[in-house]
């Protein structure tokens, strides 16, 4: 099941290929990051989408110059307190320009929504729990961020205090 | 000899295994296992529904004299018993009123 | 003081209904405690051994009456009575109740305060000279760039979930008063040639297990750039960092590893990288921020300084006083004056409500409501007239606060150990209790000695860097302790060696006993215990702690 960020649920229409099954000539796919080093030419020639997972022991920097063929990345949290694919969606957004749909998945839950959507994720793998417990309001327990993007994905910048002191 | 030990989940008071899903602040009254049904007895200490009552709950050895149970552990005799030192030496969460108690032995 | 705004106190609202609704599901059994425990943790909320503890943020160190008052209250309403002030310039309580937390939070916000990642593998507090802004040796104030972290650290969603806690120290004077080269990341303030402001960055401080101290890997970041920097290195660490075991995760690991010039380059090619003109610091920011942190309207009427020889002439204790506890102020006729929370037989760093509602009011009287925190466990009055000291030190005396001790060898910073921390491997506090007894007759002669006593390797007593170090651990069920020489803290900062075998709890005032008589009798005109023991070396000292009775 799929949260995204506007807090709505719905289904995961990707197909996640394991790197051992062959590549299906239609439909939108995501393969990992060893089979888009092999594949990439085959991959490249397919006209749906494609999807890319990405470990969070890879830096962006590897995928740099390839982030507009990915229509989805999807980052992981092999536990919630790895917090490695903060960064790594930072960069997408920011330094790579990465356009695409950016997923968090592996151990996501609801008190870490917020700051992964503030990075630039903005779809959520989750359980029956974000259901069962409302997930969706995770993302609007803060309107006020000390670190503010300018448009949700540009650069960021040292909030400015709006005071008399300085109007 | 052992029983299990925690801290009460709402406000980090000492508590003991006393069976059946109760725990009490009590150390004469946990339930004590021979070290061999030890690891039963924490198992069973963590049935029930969430919130369990107890956070972290552990074995800890304990030896009898008489009535009473002690912990063989410093560390867990002063859990049992409070701070050795300081204004709430010899009592603990649970005391009502330590500043009244009177108590300036610093020894455990 | 920095004052906060409509932003600063809808943030703390928010913060404050997040936190309460995170109980309000642990204790309705929706979060385990393994999910539970980050969250807590990221508002300072331990499990201890006794109850809960709560560690209050008190940012570099800087209170004023009305936040003291309120911890007063805090600990009477909430807690038992009295509160700790620790070697991070925060405050704990250790007899907290998971349920009241809310409400605690609630009531810390109503006064500009909270506990906010003052735990938790993220930013820490970040701390300062606790004379900042009237110290004679400072460049300038360096709480406005603390400030500055403060606020870019809090929930930075990048990094909240690091390898590790990362902790922060500014220095913007001459004499290193924060211990800046035992941080993750340390900031000495510098002006360059052309007298534009800027950072020394440091990296890879830290204490514990693997004592190390900072090194310099940017020699001048200008001030424009300093957040963009930090970010770099925080990058860097969130990236690579080890997260495979638990006592190799801190940044200094790393630096250790790659070896300061390669983490410097990987967090250069970093920075470069990055957008630095978005994330620069703008002139107008940086003004605004020092405009709040200026010195107060300090009372023109000249100081009588007459009246002050005369009482210190006739009153040898309150000589003794104003000898140790009275520091030079950058402003004629004024002084910082230090208040030792370390009675003799007493709990060091330890203050009961009263003695807090009695500073907080000698504050408004006499130091224009401002308090701070030292991380030697004291607290602080930063801005005294020299005639008011008299008047102060009677006051404080009569409560117990009047100790003149400050950086004597009964100053001792020492943990919470195994009488309140979950984490110590041995008892701290009566090891503390029973050297202060047992040196006082000597402090005089001995002069400036730091001992520092930690309860486990977690050195958050920063046993490494005393003169004297002492580590609690467990040794088949009974206290022993360790003994490390030759450490400081500040600009000459060394970790100290371990001296040999663990000492017995009950030879172990006897023993620095021995170790300062062997000083005593070694150390030439004007030597502090680390320039002797650097002089002569190891072997002195250890055939004095070790020989027999």
């Amino acid at each position: 099941m799929l949260l995204a960020e506007d807090g709505t649920l719905g289904v995961d229409d990707w197909h996640h290929l394991a790197d051992e099954e062959p590549i299906p000539a239609s439909g939108a796919i995501t393969v990992s990051f060893a089979r888009w080093q092999t594949d990439e030419a085959i991959l490249h020639a397919r006209a749906d989408k494609l999807g890319l997972r990405l470990p969070n022991t890879i830096a962006p920097q590897e995928i740099a110059g390839d982030v507009s063929r990915f229509a989805l990345i999807v980052l992981n949290f092999p536990k919630f307190t790895d917090g490695r694919a903060y960064s790594q969606a930072r960069l997408l957004r920011t330094r790579f320009a990465y356009k695409g749909e950016l997923r968090a998945a592996g151990e996501v839950l609801r008190d870490q929504l917020l700051f992964m959507r503030r990075c630039g994720f903005n779809s959520f793998v989750v359980g029956e729990r974000a259901i069962k417990e409302n997930w969706a309001k995770a993302f609007s327990e803060f309107d006020v961020f000390y670190q503010q993007p300018t448009d949700g994905q540009g650069p960021w910048v040292m909030r400015q205090r709006l005071s008399p002191r300085n109007p | 000899m052992q029983i299990v030990t925690g801290n009460r989940l709402r406000d980090g008071v000492v508590i003991y295994f006393a069976g059946a899903g109760d725990w009490t602040p009590s150390i004469d009254k946990a339930l004590v296992a021979e070290d061999d049904h030890a690891n039963a007895l924490l198992a069973e200490a963590q049935v029930g529904l969430p919130p369990l009552p107890a956070v972290g709950p552990v074995l800890i050895e304990v030896t009898r004299e008489g009535d009473h149970l002690r912990p063989v552990s410093l560390r867990e005799r002063i859990r049992a018993s409070g701070p050795t030192t300081g204004p709430m030496a010899g009592h603990t969460a649970l005391d009502a009123n330590p500043a009244a108690s009177g108590v300036d032995d610093y020894s455990i | 003081m920095y004052r906060y705004d409509d932003f600063d106190h809808r943030f703390i609202d928010e913060r404050v209904a997040q936190y309460r609704d995170q109980v309000r599901r642990r204790l309705a059994g929706q979060l385990s405690e393994d999910e539970f425990r980050p969250l807590r943790l990221m508002n300072g909320l331990y499990l201890q051994l006794h109850a809960y503890m709560l560690r209050i943020a008190i940012p570099y160190g800087t209170l004023d009456s009305t936040k003291l008052r309120k911890l007063a209250h805090i600990t009477r309403k909430y807690d038992r009575g009295y509160g700790h002030f620790t070697t991070r310039q925060n405050l704990q309580l250790h007899w907290i109740k998971l349920e009241d937390t809310p409400d605690i939070l609630a009531e810390l916000a109503s006064v500009e305060m909270h506990a906010i990642q003052t735990s938790g593998n993220s930013f820490r507090n970040t701390t300062t000279d606790p004379l900042a802004g009237v110290a004679a040796d400072e460049i300038e104030d360096p709480r406005p760039y603390a400030e500055i972290i403060r606020q870019w650290a809090t929930l930075h969603p990048e990094f909240s979930f690091l390898p590790r806690k990362f902790k922060i120290a500014v220095s913007a004077s001459k004499e290193d008063r924060a211990a800046v080269k035992m941080h993750d990341l340390g900031l000495y303030l510098h002006k360059n040639e052309q007298g534009e402001v800027g950072f020394e960055v440091l990296a890879g401080g830290g204490l514990g297990r693997t004592p190390l101290l900072a090194q310099t890997i940017r020699k001048f970041i200008p001030r424009r750039d300093l957040l963009s920097y930090i970010e770099a290195c925080l990058r860097v660490y969130n990236q690579y960092g080890r997260r495979d075991n638990l006592y190799k995760s801190r940044i200094k690991i790393l630096v250790q590893s790659l070896g300061a010039k390669k983490y410097a380059e990987e967090v250069e090619a970093e920075w470069l990288a990055s957008d630095r003109d978005a994330a620069a610091l703008p002139e107008t920011y940086v003004a605004e921020m020092q405009s709040a942190f200026t010195l107060p309207d300090y009372d023109k009427r000249p100081v009588d300084e007459a009246a002050l020889q005369k009482a210190i002439a006739g009153n040898p204790a309150f000589a003794r006083w104003v000898k140790h506890n009275v520091h030079a102020h950058k402003v004629p006729g004024h002084a910082v004056v230090t208040i030792s929370l370390k009675e003799v037989g007493k709990t060091g760093g330890d203050c009961s409500a009263e003695q807090m509602d009695l500073v907080a009011d000698l504050a408004d009287e006499l130091s224009f409501g401002e308090v701070r925190v030292a991380y030697e466990q004291n607290l602080v009055l930063p801005h005294v007239r020299r005639d008011a000291l008299f008047e102060l030190w009677q006051r404080l005396d009569a409560a117990g606060l009047g100790s003149s001790n400050i950086n004597q060898i009964t100053d001792i910073i020492c943990c919470p150990g195994m009488d309140y921390c979950s984490l110590a491997t041995a008892r701290s506090i009566p090891v503390a209790q029973r050297i202060a007894e047992h040196m006082a007759a000597k402090e005089d002669l001995i002069g400036a000695f730091n001992i520092k006593i930690s309860g486990c390797i977690n050195a958050c007593g920063h046993h490494h860097l005393g003169h004297i170090g002492i580590l609690g651990v467990d040794k088949n069920g009974e206290e022993v302790y360790q003994i490390t020489l030759g450490g400081d803290a500040g600009n000459d900062a060394a970790i100290g060696t371990i001296a040999g075998p663990s000492v017995k709890s009950d030879e172990v005032p006897a023993a620095i006993d021995r170790l300062v008589d062997a000083y005593l009798k070694l150390r030439q005109e004007g030597e502090r215990f680390p320039e002797t023991y650097r002089r002569v070396g190891q072997a002195p000292f250890k055939e004095a702690l070790y020989a027999p009775r």
